[in-house]
C-alpha cells in the first residue's frame, strides 16, 4: 500500500513541480523508466506467485535501471545508441509482456 | 474423470514452471506468509467455487476462450473443467494440501492481492520499495512531460535532421531568388517613376513656356519699362506702337504688356492688333491713350540698344515731339493675360 501511495505521490510531485530533464540524462531516463517498469511487473508477478522477496525486488529494480542505462551509454559511446536503446526497449517490452501474461493468468486464469 | 486428472496434473505443472522453481528453492520464507490468507481463502473458495467454477466452464466452452489462448489451446480449454472437479474432489475427500494449494492459487487471488495491498506493516524493506516506486512515478511523469514539451527537432534522428536542413536550404535558395527578382522589379519601377517624373517636369516646363508665349500665364524676369510720352495734346500713333513692338520682338523680348494713362494693361501676343482711334490706340479692343507704358521681359541691354538705333523708335517718337524714357528696375512682372481663343479649325499634328 505504501508502495502504491509512494508512486502516486511521485506522480503528483512530477505533475506539480514540472521539472525539466537535464540534457545529460535525456537519453537514459526513458530506458531507465522502462527497465524499472519491468522490475515492478516482475515484482507483482512474484508476489502473485508467492515468491516475492523484498531484497530481490530492490536489487533487481536498481540493477535493471543501472544496466539499462549502462547499455545505452555504451551504445552512445560506440555510435549505435539509437539502435541499442531500441533493442533494450524491445527486450524489456517482451519481458513486461511475459510478466503481464503471467499476472493475467494468475488473476483471470486465462 | 481420468483424463481431466491427467490434464489437471499438466495444468498444475504449468504455472509452477513460471513460478515454482524459485518456490522450491526457498520453500519456507515467502510461502509461509501467503499461506495464512490462502487457508482462509480456501474455505471460502470451496464454498464459492462451484458457482465460480460453473462460470468458467460455460465461458471456456465458448470458442472465444480458445482463440484467446492461441499457442496452447488444449491446456486452456481444459483449464476450466480442471478447477471444478479438483475443488470438488478436495472438498469431498478432504485431501492433503497439495491439491488445496493448487486450487487456492486459483481462488482467492484477489483477496490475497487486497491483503498484500492493505497490509499496514511498514518495514524498512517496504519503505525502500515505496521510495523506489515513488522515484519511478516521478521519473515516469517527468519523462512524459518532457517528451510532450520538447520540440520535435530535438528528438529527430540525424537523417531526418539532414533532410529537414536540405529542405530549408532549398527553400532559402528559392526565397533568395525571389528577393533578387523583386529587387529588380523595384529598381525598374523606380527608374520608370523617375523617367515618368522627368517627362512630367519637361511637359510642365513646356506648358509654362507656351503659356508665357501665348500670353495665358503671368511672367516675371529681367527686363525694363519703356514709357512713350507723346507731345502735349497728341497721341502716340498706332504705327509707332507697332514699330516699337516689332523692334522689341526683334531684340528678343519674350513677354510684353502695354498700359496707358488710366487704363488697364493689355498683354501683347502674336495676334495683337493696333489701330488708331479717338483718344489713343485701340489695342485688342481696349483703347489706350496718353503715356504708353510698355513692360517688356528680355535682355535689357539688347533692348536698349535696339530702341536707340538711328531711325529707330527713339528717333521716331522724338520726331513726333514726344519722348521715350526707359526705367530699368531689374526684375519686372508681366501680369496681364490674353484670353486664349478656342481653336476651331487648326489641330495639332501628332
Amino acid at each position: 500500500m505504501y508502495a502504491v501511495l509512494a508512486m502516486i505521490a511521485g506522480i503528483a510531485l512530477g505533475v506539480i513541480l514540472e521539472p525539466t530533464v537535464p540534457v545529460a540524462l535525456q537519453p537514459y531516463l526513458p530506458i531507465a523508466v522502462v527497465a524499472a517498469l519491468d522490475a515492478v511487473f516482475g515484482g507483482i508477478r512474484a508476489r502473485l506467485d508467492g515468491i516475492f522477496d523484498d531484497k530481490q525486488f530492490v536489487i533487481s529494480f536498481v540493477s535493471n535501471v543501472l544496466v539499462a542505462a549502462l547499455i545505452v551509454y555504451l551504445g552512445d559511446q560506440l555510435g549505435v545508441g539509437g539502435q541499442l536503446s531500441t533493442g533494450v526497449v524491445v527486450v524489456l517490452g517482451v519481458r513486461i509482456f511475459g510478466n503481464v501474461a503471467a499476472i493475467r493468468r494468475h488473476l483471470f486464469k486465462a | 474423470m481420468i483424463d481431466p486428472h491427467d490434464n489437471a496434473n499438466d495444468r498444475d505443472d504449468q504455472p509452477p514452471t513460471d513460478g515454482a522453481s524459485p518456490d522450491a528453492a526457498r520453500p519456507p520464507g515467502p510461502s509461509a506468509s501467503p499461506a495464512e490468507p490462502e487457508n482462509t481463502g480456501t474455505d471460502e473458495s470451496a464454498r464459492g467455487n462451484p458457482g465460480a467454477g460453473a462460470r468458467p466452464d460455460a465461458a471456456d466452452g465458448e470458442p472465444t476462450a480458445d482463440a484467446d489462448a492461441g499457442p496452447e489451446p488444449t491446456a486452456d480449454a481444459d483449464a476450466g473443467p480442471d478447477v471444478g472437479p479438483d475443488v470438488v474432489d478436495g472438498e469431498l475427500a478432504g485431501e492433503p494440501r497439495d491439491d488445496e494449494v493448487g486450487a487456492a492459487t486459483g481462488g482467492p487471488r484477489w483477496r490475497r492481492i487486497a491483503a498484500a495491498i492493505f497490509t499496514p506493516k511498514l518495514t524498512a524493506a517496504n519503505m525502500v520499495i515505496a521510495l523506489l516506486l515513488g522515484v519511478l512515478g516521478f521519473a515516469l511523469i517527468v519523462q512524459v512531460r518532457s517528451n510532450a514539451n520538447e520540440s520535435t527537432l530535438a528528438n529527430d534522428r540525424p537523417d531526418d535532421l539532414v533532410r529537414i536542413l536540405s529542405d530549408l536550404d532549398a527553400r532559402k535558395d528559392r526565397l533568395t531568388t525571389e528577393i533578387s527578382s523583386l529587387q529588380n522589379t523595384v529598381q525598374q519601377l523606380n527608374s520608370g517613376a523617375q523617367s515618368q517624373q522627368a517627362a512630367l517636369d519637361a511637359a510642365a516646363k513646356r506648358a509654362d513656356e507656351l503659356g508665357i508665349l501665348g500670353g495665358t500665364l503671368p511672367a516675371r524676369g529681367p527686363g525694363l519699362v519703356i514709357d512713350l510720352i507723346p507731345a502735349s495734346g497728341q497721341q502716340i500713333p498706332a504705327n509707332t506702337v507697332l514699330d516699337t513692338i516689332e523692334e522689341l520682338r526683334g531684340a528678343g523680348a519674350e513677354a510684353m504688356q502695354i498700359s496707358g494713362t488710366g487704363s488697364a494693361a493689355v498683354r501683347v501676343v502674336a495676334a495683337t492688333y493696333f489701330t488708331d482711334t479717338t483718344g489713343g490706340v485701340d489695342i485688342d479692343g481696349a483703347t489706350i491713350g496718353g503715356t504708353l507704358s510698355i513692360t517688356v521681359i528680355g535682355d535689357p541691354q539688347t533692348i536698349q540698344a535696339a530702341l536707340s538705333i538711328p531711325g529707330g523708335v527713339d528717333d521716331t517718337v522724338r520726331n513726333d515731339g514726344g519722348t521715350v524714357s526707359l526705367q530699368t528696375p531689374g526684375t519686372v512682372e508681366v501680369t496681364a493675360l490674353h484670353e486664349p481663343q478656342a481653336l476651331q479649325y487648326a489641330h495639332s499634328v501628332p
